[in-house]
């Protein structure tokens, strides 16, 4: 637990000691800011949908902007080597590093905040979907992370870490668009996998138990193919 | 705890990547307090490996024990026990040299007060003291070199494993590095790999040389000089008015001499390699053999070991070049 902790810190700092915190979110909240606030002034309605649908949009490539170094650039430096080899479970290395992505991507998500809090200032803004879409935000987020962790630990190419997660999560956010092209056995799957159908409920104000469950057995199975493919070093 | 107690047992060990074998059934041991070089040309099969005692990579066949420990039954146990520097020192460029041994104290599970003990401990041992609030990334060599020492050395390890300790730096670093790991021997099981043949002849008692995975010699230097051919000396004599080819002829003739080469030397001198038995000091017979002829001793050295020739004529022979 304490070397878990460790990590995590180290990580998590280590994002603050680089531009890369500063230039992601930077990018991410105006990004937001520019497509959510443009648009907004020219309807008449006071509500975060539109905030909620561009947002996983955006969480596609600023998820794996963060986390494509964790663990490729650890093993192109050697330090990987030096971490390993030290009294550590490579279990508290993998859960060290998401955490630490992750909660990169809280900080940015908590920074959006005041969008919501400005809007409300011009209407009555419901909070309760407000709420489920930000706990969706979160949950989806959680996933692209474990995404992302998982490529970057697959080669210690930063760049192909980054490229793969996002193809990944650009897969899953929209399967349920293919249905059309797909055979229809096919298609219970696609509507299964999608996240942006995982999302829809929590947008709408209630975070369905289902939901969560999928979200967390997709972030499971993820961690866990990363932790294989660190362990894998042992057979090759 | 016996002084001579086995640390380190490395029995058949192999390993292979694919079709090729990085290492090919690689034997050897080391005891308690004992420094070992471990010797070999690039690819030899050194870093693979310190990396499989370890715990990094897993052998394809082979048993290897460290400090008690099977590598497959006790991994953990053994990292615990073991200190490690990798080839290059590879340490989080934007960590401070402080933060990063007490991150390294964390990982090892020390407390906060063992942490600052040891951090102090290893920063006096490898004077780090003037680098102490430094970002890793701005380091010379040496000093993260040493960063990376400190860091093996931070849990005062029964066994410490170091991949290269001196390579890239500059000879005043070098000496620097040695100075500190034969400090460190003297109460560590310590293992290092190198391709430079005068750190071995500087720091390690006892010596393995491998070359394309496999084990070509294990001994003390004076066992390996034993082995390939003996006691090596230089002569030089003040050149006699009336030189003669008795000269040679008449150290061949001492006991315990097997060959003497005239060497070049300046205009008004002699120079010659004469090679012995190793376990016999031949140096008085030679100085006695010029007295009682009165030839002019300038010169009379038994040099060192030298593993450089020993080395090249293991490593290099299935070539078939650089062999005399």
């Amino acid at each position: 637990m304490g070397a878990m902790l460790a990590i995590w810190r180290r990580e998590f700092r280590s994002y603050f000691n680089s531009p890369v915190a500063y230039f992601v979110i930077t990018v991410f909240l105006a990004l937001v800011g520019i497509m959510f606030f443009v648009p907004f002034f020219a309807q008449d309605r006071v509500s975060m949908r539109s905030f909620f649908s561009l947002v996983p949009f955006l969480f596609v490539f600023f998820a794996p902007a963060i986390t494509m170094r964790l663990i490729a650039e650890e093993r192109r430096s050697g330090t990987l080597e030096l971490l390993i080899t030290m009294p550590v479970r490579d279990v508290d290395v993998i859960l060290g590093k998401y955490a630490a992505a992750l909660s990169l991507l809280v900080v940015a998500l908590l920074l959006t905040v005041p969008y919501a809090i400005t809007i409300s200032f011009f209407g009555s803004l419901d909070w309760g979907p407000v709420l489920g879409g930000y706990l969706g935000l979160l949950f989806m987020g959680a996933a692209f992370i474990a995404i992302g962790l998982m490529t970057s630990s697959w080669n210690e190419n930063q760049i192909v870490a980054f490229i793969v997660a996002l193809f990944i999560s650009m897969l899953f956010l929209m399967v349920d668009r293919f249905i059309v092209f797909l055979p229809n056995s096919l298609a219970p799957w696609a509507e299964y996998l999608s996240f942006t159908s995982h999302f829809s409920n929590a947008a709408r104000g209630m975070m369905d138990s289902r939901d969560v469950i999928f979200y967390l057995s997709f972030v499971l199975l993820c961690l866990f193919l990363a932790f294989r493919s660190l362990e894998s070093r042992r057979w090759r | 705890m016996s002084s001579n107690e086995l640390m380190i047992e490395v029995k058949d060990l192999t390993k292979s990547y694919g079709p090729i074998r990085a290492l090919d059934g690689v034997s050897f041991e080391v005891r308690r307090g004992e420094v070992l070089g471990f010797l070999g040309p690039n690819g030899a099969g050194k870093t693979t490996t310190m990396k499989i005692l370890t715990c990094f990579i897993a052998p394809t066949e082979g048993q290897v024990i460290v400090g008690g420990m099977d590598i497959y039954k006790n991994p953990l146990e053994i990292r615990r026990n073991v200190g490690y520097l990798p080839e290059n020192a590879p340490l989080y460029p934007d960590m401070l040299v402080s933060e990063y041994l007490d991150f390294v104290g964390v990982i090892r599970g020390m407390s906060r007060a063992d942490r600052k003990v040891a951090a102090d401990r290893v920063i006096g041992q490898c004077g780090l003291d003037e680098v102490v609030y430094q970002e890793i990334r701005t380091l010379s060599k040496g000093f993260r070199q040493r960063a990376g020492l400190a860091q093996a050395m931070l849990h005062n390890p029964q066994i410490l494993i170091l991949d290269e300790p001196t390579s890239g730096l500059d000879p005043n670093q070098i000496a620097e590095i040695r100075g500190l790991i034969k400090g460190i021997g003297k109460e560590h099981t310590v293992i290092l790999s190198t391709h430079h043949l005068a750190e071995v002849q500087a720091t390690a008692g006892r010596v393995v040389i491998i070359n394309k995975g496999k084990r070509v010699a294990d001994g003390t230097p004076r066992e390996l000089e034993q082995q390939r051919g003996g006691a090596v000396y230089e002569v030089v004599l003040l050149k006699p008015a009336d030189e003669t080819d008795e000269i040679p002829a008449v150290f061949k003739q001492i006991d315990g001499v097997d060959a003497v080469e005239k060497i070049e030397a300046a205009d008004d001198e002699l120079a010659f390699v004469v090679t012995g038995q190793a376990d016999k000091d031949v140096r008085s017979d030679i100085f006695r053999a010029a007295v009682d002829k009165g030839w002019v001793l300038l010169g009379l050295v038994r040099k060192q070991v030298d593993l450089e020739e020993i080395f090249r004529g293991l490593t290099v022979v299935d070539t078939g070049k650089g062999v005399e």
